[in-house]
């Protein structure tokens, strides 16, 4: 009975070894019909092409779309797709993914930074290696990039989500915002902004009393916006710039009854924001299109391995259906712009809520 | 399993109180524990109740201290809807706390619960999505059948492969994660998908108290009686005391471990079922990481991580206390960059002071039987 | 956290057992060598097999000492916060004009400090259990991170310090000579020393340790003392390898490893498992992760992998052990 079960648990293990072949394939099908040869690949002369792309973790319809819209990018270019994300959002384990990457020999890698510093060394040890690296979504720094593709202006970004609550609220009243975690680049940068908006005059009835961090956590979440609606009574709207955050706090200002009270925007999915839009307790909010965004970015990892593109100013490249795209300054570096943020609303968030 | 109550005692403490002479440095009545357990403490159980009930004195003025300190910055924390708010959120907590408890009495530990959740409350999710006019008992039904299976697997690893169980749930959570993933594909269960039969799971009432609260409280009645008054609960204490009388005295030790685990696996089902409904989302990452806050609850709660000793009234103030850092430190206006060093000082003083508390009371307890 | 069983087993030879555990895992390695040679042609390579060792050698450092906490029965869940906290104040230092050498002794000074707390609460509260004692410090630890650093990061360190985490010495990982360095010292610290024959004697029966005139206290401070030490020596590496700091960094770490540690054949009841097995483990989940990361292996498949590898490597030496008897 024991040799049994020793026999069997040995089964399991080569199973589960196995498993890891067939994951492979799986995976490395995500690029094509199989691996029949990538022998051929490091060559990198007629041979397919590899292009990864590393998103901040697994398990985020936000990054499987964006993925999506990479991969589509570089099939279109008859090219291979490896798609990879970590299971917790860490730099660390994007340092790890870079290094796999280096050894397989890819032709470009495509990142969507858990930190913007902490990828630095090993990127530039990609770089060196004859990789282009570039960065989309969430920015790596200038120094370990060769150009990042922007989803939106996040001047326009944090400038527009104010001037929608200011106009939800009619221009007068206390807001809040909850924001994912306090590390978040993206996020920081936006509030950034938000609070430059705030400045200018016409805001002068417009105050700010917190930016709360939920951490992207669908139960600290929840509890920030309780806190805030208990600690804040005159509270009028709250911006959410985050997915799990804008959903939680939907929830609550739905369960609480306050749909028209407190006023709720930001930036979420269409997907998970259906509901809340739907029922007005979030009149409207942003998102641009994260499919796109990978789109783009696929066409700007293959412009920059068939030498298009190199990165600098005033460069510019076809980008499939979304047509030519020049490279614009970004502070140290370069960047290109997919466009400005797209507003849902009760209108359009039915066609949009099955794509993503 | 035997549920019948033959052997049960009123004395709900006697084997606790036992481990706490052991944990006094006097082993001797640790070892008795035996098919019957209560009649041996019977002579002193007025002596030890009274123990028992100051044992989580500490923790009890800590949390009333606290809960005047928070209140005195912020007069909303003291309010109907808050507490109503507190005992929500931490109703999947508490509930989670209570098969803990009972896998920590027997010398194990579950890392693997905040991936079962996660597992469980993709499943329903994604089967409601599909099935939209499913009744959400059913709902709740598979959720719960997935969490004990997951339990039950996680129960033969312990229980008849002896793996330790820090291992096997460390390595399970890592399957059951993983499988999470495999199973959404990546994707969410938005709120628009989930009928709002589903959702009302968790927004629904029964006599003005939200249907979490009423789910936690029940469970908490049948773990009572469970662990007090019939034989296996007290089975579960005599084979965390001492697992070789325990299995000299005809205790099926492995079965109990089983039990064990297919409760906590059930339990963590359940969570998952009610996390999803209340949260409205169902994503591979629910939870994560939430099995150190329930170890913690239970810690606080005085259950000993060396097996034996566990109360439910312990556990309830040891969720109530993380419930209420979790409520009360937004609301108490702090620099969010704070947050964290605040709620680990906290957690550290309190069970400081538990400490103190309890050595104090040992200390009394002590003299006073010498006398 | 002791588990009940494996004591009712201890008729058997325990030399032989662990024997058995140690060729499991080189079998276990072996097996996976051949299967990731299989699965890439880029695999089987000395500079990615080198270079491999960099990307998971900077938790190793916390193995080792790790080996001696769980022989002792006790178990340290703050290590990934103490890799924060050092971390952070060493370049928070240095940003503030500190010479960069002394920011790095202050960062191991920080370490050692946070371990020798955690080893002091550990002893004068015996009550209280290390795992409520560390999960208090561990949110504590990164507290005082998160309070120092805001949501900033701390770096643009001199370049030289990039040579712990990314440079070789005669065309080895410098982080691998290091690590063999240490692996060297603990082993003999281990085996060869009294100080590690107390360690196992605490680990079989504290209360029998304590009566033989072993200053079981001590030893246990020495211990989370060490296991502080190792953590900053990690975040040393870490911040290398990052070229920048956050408070939000090595998050996750102590779970790693532990599993490292226990599928080293370490014994969490106390008492057992030896260093070689701990070093293997290593090197074996390193690889493993490293070799499926090449086929670009899912993150949720290669969860389910090293899951299933954890319970299936733990569980083939009870079986055998059970026809034995």
């Amino acid at each position: 009975m024991k040799k049994f079960m020793a026999l069997g648990m040995t089964a399991v293990l080569s199973m589960s070894l196995l498993a890891g072949c067939g994951g492979n394939n799986n995976n490395e099908a995500s690029g094509s019909d199989a691996k029949p040869s990538s022998s051929a690949a490091s060559g990198s002369t007629g041979a397919k092409q590899k292009f990864a792309i590393i998103f901040k973790n697994t398990g985020n319809p936000y990054g499987e779309k964006e993925m999506e819209g990479f991969k589509k990018a570089i099939e279109e270019s008859g090219d291979e797709a490896i798609l990879k994300a970590p299971d917790q959002p860490t730099a660390e384990a994007q340092i790890q993914m870079i290094e796999e990457l280096i050894s397989q020999k890819v032709d470009s890698i495509a990142v969507v930074g858990n930190d913007p510093d902490a990828l630095q060394p090993a990127l530039k040890k990609a770089m060196n290696a004859g990789i282009k690296v570039l960065s989309l979504d969430s920015a790596v720094n200038a120094d370990s990039r060769m150009v990042h593709i922007n989803q939106a202006d996040p001047e326009r970004i944090g400038r527009t989500l104010i001037q929608g609550v200011s106009e939800m609220i009619g221009g007068e009243g206390e807001i809040a915002i909850l924001s994912a975690t306090s590390q978040a680049t993206n996020q920081n940068t936006w509030i950034e902004w938000m609070k430059k908006e705030l400045e200018d005059s016409k805001y002068a009835n417009v105050k700010l009393v917190k930016v709360a961090y939920g951490d992207d956590l669908r139960d600290k979440s929840v509890s920030e916006t309780e806190a805030l609606l208990k600690s804040y009574p005159n509270l009028k709207g709250i911006i959410a710039p985050t997915t799990v955050g804008i959903a939680a706090a939907g929830k609550v200002l739905t369960d609480k009854g306050l749909k028209g009270k407190v006023m709720l925007t930001g930036l979420g999915l269409p997907s998970e924001m259906a509901e809340y839009i739907e029922s007005g307790v979030s009149p409207w909010m942003y998102l641009w299109n994260p499919i796109d965004v990978g789109y783009l970015a696929g066409y700007a990892a293959e412009a920059l391995v068939d030498g298009t593109i190199t990165g600098a100013i005033g460069e510019k490249f076809t980008a499939g259906t979304l047509g030519e795209k020049e490279i614009i300054a970004d502070g140290d570096g370069t960047q290109v712009m997919l466009g400005d943020p797209f507003k849902f609303d009760s209108s359009n968030i039915a066609e949009w809520k099955s794509v993503y | 399993m035997s549920m019948n109550n033959k052997g049960g005692s009123p004395a709900p403490t006697a084997t606790n109180a036992a481990a706490t002479a052991g944990a006094s440095g006097a082993p001797g009545p640790a070892g008795r524990p035996t098919a019957t357990p209560a009649p041996a403490a019977a002579p002193k159980a007025s002596l030890s109740a009274n123990i028992a009930k100051f044992r989580e004195l500490g923790l009890l003025a800590f949390i009333v201290i606290l809960a005047i300190g928070v209140q005195l910055r912020n007069p909303s924390f003291l309010t109907w809807e808050n507490l109503n708010d507190i005992a929500t959120n931490t109703a999947i907590l508490s509930i989670l706390a209570v098969g803990m408890m009972l896998v920590i009495i027997t010398r194990g530990i579950d890392l693997s619960i905040g991936a079962t959740l996660a597992l469980a409350g993709m499943s329903a999710a994604l089967t409601v999505k599909e099935y939209p006019g499913l009744s959400p008992l059913v709902a709740v039904l598979l959720g719960v059948g997935i969490g004990i299976v997951c339990g039950a697997v996680l129960g033969f690893l312990v229980a008849k492969i002896n793996i330790l169980p820090i291992i096997a749930t460390l390595g399970m959570m890592n399957v059951f994660r993983g499988l999470t993933y495999e199973l959404s594909g990546g994707k969410w269960v938005s709120a628009h998908q989930m009928p709002d039969s589903f959702k009302a799971i968790a927004t629904g009432k029964v006599l003005g108290l939200n249907n979490l609260i009423v789910i936690a409280v029940v469970i908490y009645i049948v773990a009572y009686y469970f662990v007090n008054h019939t034989r296996t609960g007290r089975q579960i204490y005599a084979v965390g005391s001492n697992p070789d009388s325990a299995e000299v005295s005809g205790i099926k030790s492995g079965r109990i471990l089983w039990l064990v685990y297919t409760i906590m696996g059930g339990l963590a089902g359940l969570a998952g079922v009610l996390w999803v409904a209340k949260f409205a989302s169902a994503q591979g990452d629910t939870a994560s990481g939430y099995e150190l806050s329930v170890i913690a609850a239970c810690v606080l709660g005085g259950v000993s991580i060396a097996g034996g000793s566990g109360k439910i009234s312990g556990i309830i103030l040891g969720s109530v206390l993380l419930g209420i850092l979790n409520n009360a430190l937004p609301m108490i206006n702090v620099s969010p960059f704070w947050q964290n060093f605040i709620q680990g000082m906290i957690i550290l003083i309190a069970v400081l002071i538990n400490a103190v508390v309890k050595r104090g009371i040992d200390r009394n307890n002590l003299m006073r039987r010498r006398i | 956290m002791e588990p009940r069983l494996l004591q009712n087993k201890r008729d058997f030879s325990v030399k032989g057992f662990l024997l058995q555990w140690e060729w499991m895992l080189v079998v276990l390695f072996l097996a996976m060598t051949v299967m990731n040679i299989n699965l890439s042609e880029y695999y089987w390579n000395f500079d990615n097999l080198r270079d491999a060792t960099m990307s998971f050698l900077d938790k190793a450092f916390i193995v080792l000492p790790m080996v001696f906490i769980i022989i002792v029965g006790d178990i340290d869940i703050s290590v990934g916060s103490i890799v924060a906290l050092s971390s952070v104040i060493m370049a928070d230092l240095y940003n503030h004009g500190v010479p960069m050498p002394i920011a790095m002794l202050i960062c191991l000074a920080v370490g050692t400090l946070c371990g020798y707390i955690n080893g002091l609460l550990v002893v004068k509260f015996k009550e209280l259990s290390a795992v409520i004692v560390t999960l208090s410090t561990m949110i504590i630890y990164r507290g005082i991170a998160y309070i120092l650093l805001k949501d900033q990061a701390a770096g643009k360190f001199p370049d030289w310090f990039n040579f712990l985490g990314w440079e070789y010495v005669g065309g080895i990982p410098f982080i691998l000579i290091a690590f063999v360095v240490f692996a060297i010292l603990f082993w003999y610290l281990l085996h060869k020393t009294t100080f590690g024959r107390k360690v196992y004697a605490m680990g079989s029966n504290l209360t029998a340790s304590r009566f033989s005139g072993i200053q079981t206290d001590r030893i246990k401070i020495i211990v989370f003392t060490l296991t502080g030490l190792m953590s900053a020596v990690c975040a040393l590496f870490l911040t290398s390898r990052m070229g920048s700091t956050r408070p939000n960094i090595a998050n996750g770490y102590e779970l790693d490893v532990i599993a490292m540690v226990v599928l080293g054949g370490i014994s969490t009841s106390g008492g057992k498992g030896r260093m070689i097995g701990a070093i293997l483990a290593i090197f074996l989940i390193g690889y493993l992760r490293y070799g499926l990361g090449l086929v670009n292996v899912s993150a949720q498949t290669l969860l389910i992998i090293i899951g299933l590898l954890l319970i299936v490597a733990v569980s083939i030496p009870k079986l055998k052990l059970g026809k034995k008897r």
